[in-house]
């Protein structure tokens, strides 16, 4: 059975338009977005299971020769919809800067140094009740050029496909108590505080590994299905 | 660990920023794999072959280096490779899904096939397309639209095409060049010729 999502939901995002964040100013449209009703295009999605993925890619520990310096740590949590249904096998990938804020991308030219132990992505795929996992490495904060002494607080980017095309989230995952929060456009262009808090890891001390890696919870929330059926030709 | 509390809302976009490339498109470049490339095909796979390409810019008509593309399409005979669809088998080879990154003058292409036709909620044909979302530093949330094509009678009556002004439709439909198999569009993400996005 095939549903319609909501778009109602999307609320929670941030308009596209976000002058404090000065490349949102020429790449955001003008002309508003023309609403359409989901056809079958829209509600598939690709499907991506554990072939795309091999054993080993959700840690990025292990990727080298060494081990990368910096705070090892467990990120994980739940692929769930707005529902509350659990999102199984549902791809999720993952990029980040290393202990020292610095992105292995040529672009990325800031003074801080490359770790030749640690890349920075990784990939997995959701389980049978949406559950995921990742070792890694803390990320440090950097700075980039937005405005004067701007620094991004520390985050772990996040693809996540779920089950549509419309479903689709590319987010960042955010460290708690980050005291960078209050000066950071990109976290701020989500408007309600609320929303917000949804994009901050919690510390997990449950599942924190004694004498080995802290444990961050993420979990992700995708756009849910609406309990109308749509209509099947 | 699976929460019974219900979530008070979904988790928020953040933009894809500059350094995506070596996770999600590292393409040979880094020390890591892709899991998608810029082509659907597949050895097995039937229907016309097709190449779409084109720049994408900004509101000053500057090449966007930094953005990512992602196509999402039914197979030649109109069916998706989504169990979802719950119409006839879907062709096993066709998986519907690429993703490309632009380069530094902002050209992408795709190699994959051309879509079959599609019904709407009401049954009706939509005329053949391909989904695009479309992701980039400065975008702080992906953006929707679709490709159609120029040399296709359907997209007169087309039901989603017939939601769009009339003056902008050409920006959601690319150009066959004379002679090749290969269509071209450019997306402008803000401006004249805007790119017509969807609210979906």
């Amino acid at each position: 059975m095939t549903f319609i999502y909501p778009t109602g939901s999307n609320a929670a995002h941030p308009l596209p338009l976000s002058p404090d964040y000065k490349s949102s100013i020429k790449r955001a449209p003008n002309k508003p977005l023309i609403p359409m009703p989901h056809t079958l295009s829209e509600l598939t999605g690709p499907v991506y299971g554990h072939e795309t993925v091999r054993e080993g890619d959700n840690d990025l520990t292990r990727q080298h020769a060494g081990e990368p310096l910096g705070e090892r740590i467990i990120v994980h949590g739940h692929v769930r919809d707005e529902d509350g249904r659990g999102v199984p096998n549902s791809l999720v990938e993952i990029w980040q800067a290393n202990s020292c804020g610095r992105y292995v991308h040529v672009r990325d030219q800031h003074p801080a140094p490359l770790d030749p132990n640690f890349t920075g992505a990784g990939r997995t795929v959701s389980d049978a009740s949406g559950y995921y996992r990742f070792v890694t490495i803390k990320p440090g904060a950097y700075p980039w050029g937005n405005h004067h002494n701007a620094w991004r607080p520390a985050h772990i980017h996040l693809s996540v496909f779920g089950h549509s095309f419309v479903t689709r989230l590319v987010t960042q995952m955010y460290f708690p108590n980050d005291p960078l929060f209050p000066f950071d456009p990109i976290f701020n262009s989500v408007p309600d505080e609320k929303a917000r808090a949804r994009m901050v890891s919690s510390f997990d001390l449950e599942n924190t590994q004694p004498e080995w890696a802290l444990c961050y919870r993420f979990d992700i929330v995708l756009r849910g299905k609406d309990a109308t059926p749509m209509e099947s030709h | 660990m699976q929460e019974s509390v219900k979530p008070d809302g979904i988790t928020p976009s953040q933009t894809v920023g500059p350094f995506f490339k070596y996770g999600l498109t590292p393409t040979g470049e880094y020390a890591w794999n892709d899991a998608f490339t810029n082509s659907t095909l597949t050895p097995n796979v039937t229907g016309d072959r097709i190449r779409i390409e084109g720049r994408v810019f900004d509101g000053d008509g500057v090449a966007v280096p930094d953005c990512m593309l992602e196509i999402w399409q039914a197979d030649a005979q109109g069916r998706f490779a989504d169990p979802q669809d719950k119409r006839a088998l879907p062709n096993a080879s066709f998986r519907g899904f690429a993703r490309c990154g632009t380069d530094k003058d902002g050209n992408y292409s795709f190699e994959t096939i051309r879509p079959g036709v599609v019904p709407d909620p009401a049954g009706k044909p939509q005329a053949p397309h391909i989904l695009v979302a479309v992701f980039g530093r400065g975008m702080l949330r992906h953006l929707y639209t679709r490709i159609y094509f120029s040399d296709e009678a359907g997209n007169a009556a087309d039901p989603v095409l017939a939601l769009v002004p009339a003056d902008r439709r050409a920006t959601l439909t690319a150009v066959r060049e004379a002679g090749k198999p290969v269509y071209r569009l450019d997306l402008h993400l803000q401006g004249d010729n805007e790119t017509v996005f969807f609210d979906v």
